[in-house]
């Protein structure tokens, strides 16, 4: 971030950009291992519920 | 105008806003080479663990514990940057090197460290978490912001951090703390201070500028040598302990015992030999050694669990 927090350089354009891929990758795999632990956990018991 | 630059202008302002940090930086503040040994002795404690856990929740345990770990390397990282920064060894780290300030060190190892007890918590046990919590706490609270600075007897003490992880990957399985988990933290513990002293007779004028009281500092390098040994010799009945205790078989007796005497026998040329160049050698040979010898105690205890040797 500059001074007055306004304009950015392109090297920190950039390394923002990773920061926020990596980010987004991370929270990605986070909802991908609770669903799988949800399934994994439950079994098939995750479709028997009341209607 | 670079990064470095710019934080020193911020800083002269008195305003650090942050956000220069790129994703390797983050990495770094994970300290990965310390947390793949974490990843290997929580794996051999979770394997060599009676129970049937599903391979998926194993892997996201073993997941849990390396995030805990490098959680708690950030929280070391956040609180130890004024020393880092005057050390040879540390004055890269990106804290020191400017390149993440001390407030986002200090949130992304908070955050880490709450994600990755209550997912270990969710995905094993509480047993699990609630010993993954003592870890980071113990590491950050008691070793990194009270013993490392207060006393030579620091990482005889905070050791135990490091050595806990076979404890929690056991526990995730099981649940409950055994003498066979005991037992393979007090391996890890019994190591930490001969490697340690080792690398702190190399670097004694490191410690000394940042004031850190370590045993070659504040006892001298004879007295740290004479501990050394007594550790050594320590070292070579407890790395044999899980033969001696039915959980692994004579093979396992026999190479631990070996190892052990390499490394009694390091740790003697490193107490024979006190001069000089030749004396910094020595230490850093047994310094290496050391890596070398619990990574293999730890080897061998995962092959005889999934030969099914035991």
């Amino acid at each position: 971030m500059t001074k007055n927090n306004s304009v950015l350089s392109e090297e920190q354009t950039k390394v923002r950009r990773s920061r926020s891929i990596a980010l987004a990758v991370t929270l990605g795999v986070l909802v991908l291992l609770f669903y799988v632990v949800t399934i994994v956990k439950l079994g098939p018991g995750v479709m028997d519920r009341p209607m | 105008m670079t990064m470095l630059e710019q934080t020193q202008a911020l800083h002269e302002d008195g305003i650090d806003l942050g956000g220069r940090g790129s994703v390797s930086d983050y990495i770094a503040l994970l300290k990965p080479r310390v947390m793949s040994l974490v990843v290997f002795t929580a794996a051999v404690g979770l394997v060599m663990a009676p129970g049937n856990q599903h391979p998926v929740l194993s892997f996201i345990s073993i997941l849990c514990i390396a995030i805990g770990g490098g959680a708690s390397g950030a929280l070391n990282m956040w609180w130890d940057a004024d020393i880092d920064a005057i050390m040879s060894r540390t004055k890269k780290r990106p804290i020191p090197a400017g390149k993440i300030t001390r407030k986002e060190a200090f949130a992304f190892g908070m955050v880490l460290s709450f994600g990755s007890v209550l997912t270990l918590g969710l995905v094993a046990n509480w047993v699990a978490a609630g010993l993954l919590a003592f870890t980071i706490f113990f590491y950050v609270a008691i070793y990194t912001m009270w013993l490392k600075r207060n006393t030579p007897q620091n990482i005889v003490i905070g050791g135990a951090a490091g050595a806990l992880p076979p404890m929690v990957g056991w526990a995730a399985v099981t649940g409950d703390v055994t003498l066979v988990s005991v037992a393979l933290f007090m391996i890890t513990f019994t190591w930490t201070p001969p490697h340690f002293w080792a690398l702190a007779l190399v670097k004694n004028g490191d410690y000394q500028e940042a004031g850190v009281p370590m045993l070659p500092v504040v006892a001298g390098e004879t007295a740290t040598r004479h501990q050394i040994l007594l550790y050594s010799v320590l070292l070579l009945p407890v790395g044999m302990a899980p033969y001696f205790l039915g959980f692994a078989s004579l093979f396992y007796g026999i190479g631990s015992a070996i190892l052990g005497l390499m490394f009694l026998g390091h740790a003697v040329r490193v107490w024979k030999v006190r001069e000089g160049e030749a004396a910094k050698k020595t230490a850093m040979s047994l310094f290496k050694f050391s890596l070398f010898y619990l990574m293999l105690i730890f080897a061998g205890l995962l092959a005889e669990s999934m030969l099914g040797l035991v």
